[in-house]
C-alpha cells in the first residue's frame, strides 16, 4: 500500500504520460464500447460541462463582443467589424498600458533573475536554520496580492509613512506626492513591491533547480581546484538554465495579466501611469460599460500572451527540448 | 573534460511532487560552501527585507495612530491591544472570512472530485478521441480568466443569475482551475500498476468500481496537491470576487482593500485588519508547506 502510494508519487514526471495507450485490452463482450463510452461520458462529463460553460462559451462570447459597440443592454445588433480593435490600438491609454506590461515583464526577469539567484546560492549553503530561511523567504508569495499591497500602500504612505521617514533619516526626502503618487517613479514602486512579493517563488524554484545538481561534477571540478564562485559561475548557474528559463517564462506571463496590485496600489494612476492591459479593460468593462472595446483589449491581451509563449518556446525553451535530445544521443551512444 | 553528461530526465532540476522534503545530505558537500560570518550577514538582510513589511504591518496593529504619526519606525509604546479587539468583535471581519472559506472550499471540492474524475479515463482509457480532449483541457492553460471576465461577468450575474453569491463565484474559479489539475493528475493516475487493476477486474471490480476502491485511496499526494493549490489561488483571488460580490457577501481580499480605502487615514487600524487576514493564509502555508512547494514545483515541471 505505501509502496504503490510511493510510486504513484515519485513516477509524476512529464514523461510518463501517453507511453501506454496500448495495453488497455479492448473489451470484446458485445455493448463494451457502448459501456466505454458510457463510463466516460460519466467520468468525464461534469468536468467538461463545468469547462466548456464558464471557459469555453466566456471566451468565444469575448471574441464575439468585440464585434460589437455594446453597452450591456438589449441584444447585440450594432456590428462594427474591427472598429474596437482600432479604437483601442489608438487609443494613447491602452499603448501606454501595453508598455507599463513590458516594462515589468522586462524589469521582473532582469530584478529577480540575480536577486533570486544570489539569495538562492547563499541559502544552498550549509547554514544553520536553512529550513526556516527557506519558509521566510516564500512568506511575501503566499500572502494575497491585495494583502501585500495594502500594507506596503501604508508603508510608502508619503511623508508619514515608515519608508520615507527612514529615507530621510539618512538624508534622503521622498517625493512630496509619494513614491507612488509620482508618476515618474509609481511603475517603479510597483516593480519594487512586485518583487518583494513574488521573489521567494524565484528563490524557491532555483533552490530546488540547484537541488538536482549532481554532486560528483561540483566535486570533481574542486578536486581540480575550482573555487567556490568558480564552481557556481562554470558550473551550478549553467545547469541552472533550464530551471532558469523555466521561471522567466512564468514570470512573464504573469507580468502580462497584471491587475491585483496596480489596482490597490494607484488604481492605474496617478495620470495613467501605472495602467496594466488588465486594469484597461476592467475599467472599460465594468467603469464605462464599453463592453466591446473591452472585450477587443481582452482579445489583444490574449493575443499578445500567445505571442509571447509562442517566441519563448520557439526562441528559448526549445534550446531545452533540444539540449536534452542531443544529450540522450550522446548518453546512448556513449 | 568535456561536458557533464546528466540524466536528460533530471536536468529541468526540478524533483517530482512528493519527492520534495528537503533532505540532509548524509555527506556534507564542501560544494555548498559552509556558513561563514559573511554569509550569515546576507541570510539576515534577506529576512529583514522579506519580513519587515509583514512585522511592521503586525506591530502597526499595535500601535495608535499618535505613535505611528509620531515615530513611524518605532516599536509599540505602550502596547494596544485596541485595534485587534476592534477587528475581531466588529463582524465584518468574521463575514468576510466565512466568505472566503466557503468560496475556497467549494472550489477546492470541486476542483479536486471533477479533476480526479476527469483525469481517471484520460489516463487508463482507450477510447477514441482520448487525446483530443486531453488537448482541450491543455489548451485551457493558456486563458487566464482575466481574457474572459467581461463575459464571465454577464455569463454570471445576468444569465444564471448568481450575482453575489458563493457559487457565483467558485464555479468559474473551479473551471479555471482545471486544466492544471488534470494535467497534474493525469500522471499520477497513469502511474498506477496495470496489475491493480488486472487484479480488481479479475475480483470482478468493474472499472467504475476500481476508481472509486483503489484509485480514489491511491491518489492521495496528487489530489492533496491540486486541492491546496486550488484553495490558496482561490483564497487569494481578488479579480472575480470583485466583480462579482457586493456587501455582506465580500470575500477578505476585497473586505481588506476597502477597508484600506475607507479609513486610509487610520493606519492602525489598516494594519490590525490585515494582520488578522492574512493569519489564515499563512497558517495554512505553514501546515501545508511541503504540499505547496511540491505544487507548484510539479506545476513547473509539467
Amino acid at each position: 500500500m505505501t509502496v504503490s502510494t510511493d510510486r504513484a508519487a515519485g513516477a509524476a514526471a512529464p514523461s510518463a504520460p501517453a507511453a501506454h495507450p496500448g495495453r488497455r485490452r479492448r473489451s470484446g463482450a458485445p455493448g463494451g464500447a457502448l459501456r466505454t463510452a458510457l463510463e466516460v461520458l460519466f467520468f468525464v462529463g461534469p468536468a467538461l460541462a463545468l469547462f466548456l460553460v464558464f471557459v469555453v462559451w466566456p471566451i468565444i462570447r469575448a471574441a464575439q463582443f468585440s464585434l460589437y459597440r455594446w453597452k450591456g443592454f438589449g441584444p447585440l445588433t450594432d456590428f462594427v467589424g474591427l472598429d474596437n480593435y482600432s479604437t483601442v490600438l489608438h487609443n494613447e491609454v491602452f499603448t501606454d498600458a501595453f508598455t507599463h506590461n513590458l516594462f515589468i515583464v522586462v524589469g521582473s526577469v532582469l530584478l529577480q533573475m540575480p536577486l533570486g539567484l544570489a539569495i538562492a546560492l547563499l541559502l544552498n549553503r550549509r547554514i544553520r536554520g536553512q529550513g526556516l530561511l527557506r519558509t521566510i523567504v516564500f512568506v511575501p508569495y503566499v500572502l494575497a496580492e491585495v494583502i501585500a499591497s495594502v500594507v506596503w500602500l501604508q508603508l510608502l504612505q508619503p511623508e508619514y509613512g515608515v519608508i520615507d521617514s527612514l529615507l530621510s533619516s539618512v538624508g534622503i526626502a521622498g517625493p512630496e506626492q509619494g513614491w507612488l503618487g509620482t508618476p515618474d517613479y509609481a511603475l517603479w514602486t510597483v516593480l519594487v513591491v512586485l518583487t518583494w512579493k513574488y521573489l521567494g517563488l524565484a528563490v524557491l524554484l532555483f533552490l530546488a533547480g540547484l537541488q538536482g545538481i549532481p554532486t560528483d561534477v561540483v566535486e570533481a571540478a574542486q578536486i581540480d581546484g575550482a573555487s567556490w564562485w568558480q564552481v557556481q559561475r562554470w558550473i551550478t548557474i549553467p545547469l541552472l538554465g533550464p530551471t532558469l528559463r523555466v521561471w522567466a517564462f512564468l514570470s512573464m506571463i504573469g507580468s502580462l495579466q497584471l491587475f491585483d496590485m496596480v489596482w490597490v496600489l494607484t488604481g492605474g494612476g496617478p495620470a495613467n501611469s501605472t495602467t496594466s492591459m488588465a486594469t484597461f479593460l476592467v475599467t472599460e468593462g465594468t467603469k464605462r460599460h464599453n463592453y466591446g472595446i473591452a472585450a477587443a483589449a481582452s482579445v489583444i491581451l490574449f493575443v499578445v500572451a500567445l505571442v509571447f509563449a509562442l517566441l519563448y518556446q520557439l526562441l528559448v525553451l526549445r534550446r531545452d527540448t533540444h539540449d536534452r535530445t542531443r544529450l540522450a544521443r550522446a548518453g546512448g551512444g556513449a | 573534460m568535456s561536458r557533464p553528461l546528466i540524466d536528460p530526465d533530471r536536468d529541468l532540476g526540478v524533483p517530482a511532487p512528493g519527492d520534495l522534503r528537503p533532505r540532509k545530505r548524509p555527506r556534507p558537500s564542501a560544494a555548498q560552501g559552509g556558513g561563514s560570518p559573511l554569509v550569515y550577514v546576507g541570510a539576515l538582510v534577506v529576512v529583514a527585507l522579506t519580513l519587515g513589511p509583514v512585522l511592521y504591518a503586525v506591530l502597526g496593529g499595535f500601535r495608535t495612530n499618535a505613535q505611528i504619526a509620531e515615530s513611524p519606525a518605532g516599536l509599540p509604546d505602550p502596547w494596544v491591544l485596541d485595534n485587534y479587539r476592534r477587528v475581531l468583535t466588529g463582524g465584518t471581519f468574521w463575514r468576510y472570512a466565512l466568505n472566503s472559506a466557503a468560496v475556497a472550499v467549494i472550489t477546492t471540492a470541486l476542483v479536486v472530485v471533477l479533476g480526479l474524475m476527469a483525469a481517471y479515463p484520460l489516463a487508463r482509457y482507450r477510447f477514441r478521441g482520448r487525446e483530443t480532449l486531453y488537448v482541450a483541457f491543455l489548451v485551457g492553460l493558456l486563458f487566464p480568466a482575466t481574457v474572459a471576465i467581461i463575459p464571465l461577468f454577464i455569463l454570471v450575474t445576468r444569465d444564471l443569475q448568481m450575482g453575489n453569491t458563493w457559487w457565483g463565484v467558485a464555479l468559474p474559479q473551479a473551471a479555471f482551475a482545471l486544466p492544471i489539475t488534470v494535467v497534474i493528475l493525469r500522471p499520477f493516475l497513469m502511474a498506477i500498476p496495470d496489475e491493480l487493476e488486472e487484479a480488481a477486474l479479475m475480483d470482478g471490480a468493474s472499472r467504475v468500481g476500481f476508481f472509486f476502491r483503489v484509485v480514489v485511496p491511491l491518489s492521495g499526494p496528487g489530489t492533496v496537491t491540486v486541492g491546496v493549490l486550488a484553495f490558496v489561488a482561490s483564497w487569494n483571488a481578488y479579480l472575480l470576487p470583485l466583480l462579482l460580490l457586493q456587501g455582506d457577501m465580500k470575500t477578505l481580499p476585497l473586505g481588506v482593500a476597502d477597508y484600506s480605502s475607507q479609513y486610509s487615514s487610520d493606519a492602525a487600524g489598516v494594519f490590525a485588519f490585515t494582520t488578522v487576514a492574512m493569519i489564515p493564509a499563512l497558517v495554512f502555508f505553514l501546515a501545508m508547506q511541503q504540499r505547496i512547494v511540491g505544487g507548484l514545483q510539479g506545476a513547473v515541471k509539467g
